[in-house]
């Protein structure tokens, strides 16, 4: 064999496209994971992912009301950094029966002297419970704007189904607000 | 490996022009000099990695707070993380796949020259991007590199300064020099090799390279998409990882860690490769379970790419996940099992001498083996609730990367070092060396162990009164392993620039097409193409 088979690019070129589109491909493939990602946690309540939309009243339907049973709920709400907020669940902790339609409220106050608007993004612990916790009506469906040194109450409405694990007395419902994303465009379309 | 024929003297043909000084260093396409280009980028970068950790070990030999400020600290710790992985190890197993692949398999050179030129020299400006924020920051601009440690986790990556940019653009060169380096050597192998060496002929450490390109290709991507939605997270308002925007924070350590649990074995492989040609040189036998090896590369390199979870198993993952990812884990060490055992069974009852490359690949196998042990203790779940973010955890993937990686990585110079350069090294500062490593890195090393049972926290520049002792052991331990490489620098200096004359077979044990070519080999390696029976 000689030098001149040896050598030549031409004949690599099959191979390197091969390997560019592997490379492609795996590129594509990190960003499909964040949509794949997203259904997964939805669907399983991975990560304390609560269901996305908001059930009617109609929909729960004539739930069985489990007295036998009793579930301590535990609120807590966190700011994150840049809201200028004070945030405080009025109830830390609820007493349930799973089937009962509760309803409990979170206090904020705008501390800065001007409008600003939040988003609370929810997490419920332990992740097995977030898929028996259903949310009728929540103020995390729509970015709060607050004018300057406003006070409001927030309503959270909510019920625990009761084919929730028989093992769990105790779950959190946590809160933490963000400053809104895009003040400008508010959606219902949060988490 | 098989008998082969050597169809021509191949010393000479010098004939050709070559340019010369910093021209030839900047155009050149030919295998050894990139090749000494990568492992050159690869000392320096692996020496201020280092000089960067002395100083963090500087402020950790008391506690309190005595020369460093906190945010200092911060990015001291992630840019000796980024600098030793992608600016000391990768390049030095490129650097070797350079040189040998093609004097191993019977190549002329790379299959794509001009890209493997193009490949190297994208890494000094990746360098100098990851560590121009610690300059900036003297002058004012901006406040200072990374500081979010190597894994950019956000949300921290969002909120951070200027250096979280720096290093992003950073890993997109290094990433982009990785993959070509990585289709370059796929490609050599795939389409260079000599008449008659099949798949299953083929030298280990070309097998190690040709798994680890594969992890790399397949990877590589996957963080560079990760960097990238943080880029546009922190400054063209996406919300990949920011929760207020419907995005998941816990996302980003799933897409890191799919890239970052490979690349483990990404740093692994090659040496993996490269110590049981050394074994078997020194026992003067074969290599043990040849097959063996190659399809435990294969399975490990296909195992590591469904681990990656066990990471992060504080972070809230549901428990059929959290058992799988640690059944997962565990199964790793069946096919390494596996290597241990090849490499043990090639040195037994072998005609064994100890010279410096055997020193360290024996000295290899007993700290690597450490390495895999605490990592089994790791990849339990219950029992990683105690050991995540602890100093047990430093001091786990410091002995699978220092000497797994690191103490591979000098198997393979001080083994190669001789063919390349066609003088022999000194053997007394060779064995100085060894000595003065193993010691010293254990003596750093093994109290983080005990640290991190302890209850010492990683990435923290301060500490409990309780964990002073330990602590002053590690950082004395620690700056004796870093003076102690200068002997290594300076013994490799000393090789390059003269030394005894070597034969071309070096070592009384070498098999492989590499030992038929003169020390050093001709500038075109193989002008014509050997034939392996």
């Amino acid at each position: 064999m000689n030098s001149a088979t040896v050598s030549g690019p031409a004949r690599h070129r099959p191979l390197v496209l091969k390997l560019t589109a592997l490379v492609a491909a795996s590129f594509v493939f990190g960003f499909a994971l964040v949509p794949f990602y997203d259904t997964l946690c939805r669907a399983v309540g991975f990560n304390g992912r609560t269901l996305k939309d908001a059930l009617a009243a109609k929909d729960v339907g004539p739930v069985r009301v489990d007295l036998a049973r009793q579930l301590t709920v535990q609120f807590s709400a966190t700011l994150m950094p840049g809201l200028p907020w004070e945030i405080r669940p009025l109830e830390p902790t609820l007493d349930i029966h799973p089937g009962e339609i509760r309803t409990t409220r979170f206090l904020v106050r705008n501390t800065a002297h001007e409008t600003i608007t939040g988003q609370a993004v929810p997490s419920v612990s332990p992740s097995q419970a977030a898929l028996s916790l259903r949310k009728l009506d929540c103020f995390c469906f729509r970015q709060q704007t607050l004018g300057p040194g406003e006070s409001r109450e927030l309503a959270l409405t909510f019920i625990v189904n009761p084919d929730i694990d028989i093992k769990l007395r105790e779950m959190t419902l946590a809160y933490a607000f963000f400053p809104a994303p895009t003040p400008s465009s508010p959606t219902g379309d949060q988490p | 490996m098989s008998a082969t024929t050597l169809p021509h003297d191949a010393a000479g043909h010098h004939g050709e022009h070559h340019p010369s000084g910093l021209m030839r260093w900047l155009t050149t396409t030919n295998h050894k000099d990139i090749g000494t280009m990568y492992m050159t980028f690869s000392m320096v970068m692996f020496f201020l990695g280092g000089l960067m950790i002395l100083l963090v070990r500087a402020e950790l030999f008391q506690p309190g707070l005595q020369f460093l400020k906190p945010e200092f600290f911060n990015q001291l710790i992630g840019n000796h993380a980024l600098i030793m992985i992608f600016g000391a190890l990768m390049p030095a197993a490129t650097g070797f796949a350079n040189w040998q692949i093609p004097l191993m398999i019977g190549a002329p050179d790379m299959a794509l020259p001009r890209l493997n030129n193009w490949g190297f020299w994208l890494l000094p400006p990746a360098a100098l991007m990851l560590t121009l924020p610690f300059v900036l920051e003297l002058f004012g601009v901006g406040d200072g590199a990374l500081a979010t440690g190597w894994t950019f986790y956000a949300p921290l990556s969002v909120q951070g300064g200027i250096g979280v940019d720096f290093a992003i653009f950073a890993v997109h060169l290094l990433g982009i020099s990785s993959i070509m380096g990585s289709i370059n050597i796929i490609v050599t192998i795939f389409n260079m090799r000599a008449p008659g060496m099949t798949l299953m002929k083929m030298p280990l450490f070309v097998w190690g390279w040709l798994v680890t390109a594969f992890l790399l290709v397949i990877t590589l991507p996957v963080l560079a998409g990760a960097v990238t939605m943080l880029l546009t997270d922190r400054h063209f308002g996406t919300h990949f990882f920011s929760a207020a925007g419907g995005g998941d924070p816990i996302l980003f350590q799933h897409l890191f860690w799919f890239f970052g649990h490979p690349e483990v074995y990404i740093l692994l492989l090659p040496v993996w490769g490269l110590v049981p040609h050394v074994l078997s040189t020194f026992s003067r036998k074969p290599i043990y379970g040849y097959k063996a090896q190659v399809y435990s590369f294969i399975a490990i390199g296909v195992l590591s790419l469904i681990v990656w979870a066990h990471h992060f198993f504080t972070a809230g993952l549901p428990v059929p996940a959290l058992l799988y990812f640690m059944y997962s884990t565990m199964s790793i060490s069946l096919p390494l099992a596996v290597l241990f055992f090849c490499w043990i069974a090639t040195m037994w009852r072998g005609a064994m001498t100890f010279e410096t490359p055997m020193l360290f690949a024996v000295g290899f196998i007993v700290l690597f083996g450490i390495a895999g042990l605490t990592g089994l203790v790791l990849a339990d779940v219950a029992a990683d609730a105690q050991y995540h973010h602890s100093y047990f955890v430093v001091a786990h993937f410091h002995f699978a990367l220092f000497t797994g990686g690191i103490m591979g990585v000098m198997t393979g110079v001080y083994y190669w070092l001789p063919k390349w350069t066609g003088h022999m090294y000194s053997e007394t500062l060779g064995k100085l060396h060894f000595w003065l490593t193993v010691i010293s890195f254990n003596l750093a090393f093994m109290p983080q162990f005990f640290l991190g049972l302890a209850g010492m926290p990683r990435r923290i520049p301060d500490y409990a009164l309780q964990f002073a002792e330990y602590n002053a052991i590690s950082t004395v331990g620690a700056f004796i392993l870093g003076f102690a490489q200068l002997l290594f620098a300076y013994n490799i200096w000393k090789c390059i620039k003269g030394g005894p004359s070597v034969s071309a077979r070096v070592w009384e044990g070498t098999e492989g097409l590499e030992w038929q070519l003169p020390s050093p080999p001709p500038h075109h390696s193989w002008d014509v193409q050997p034939t392996v029976k």
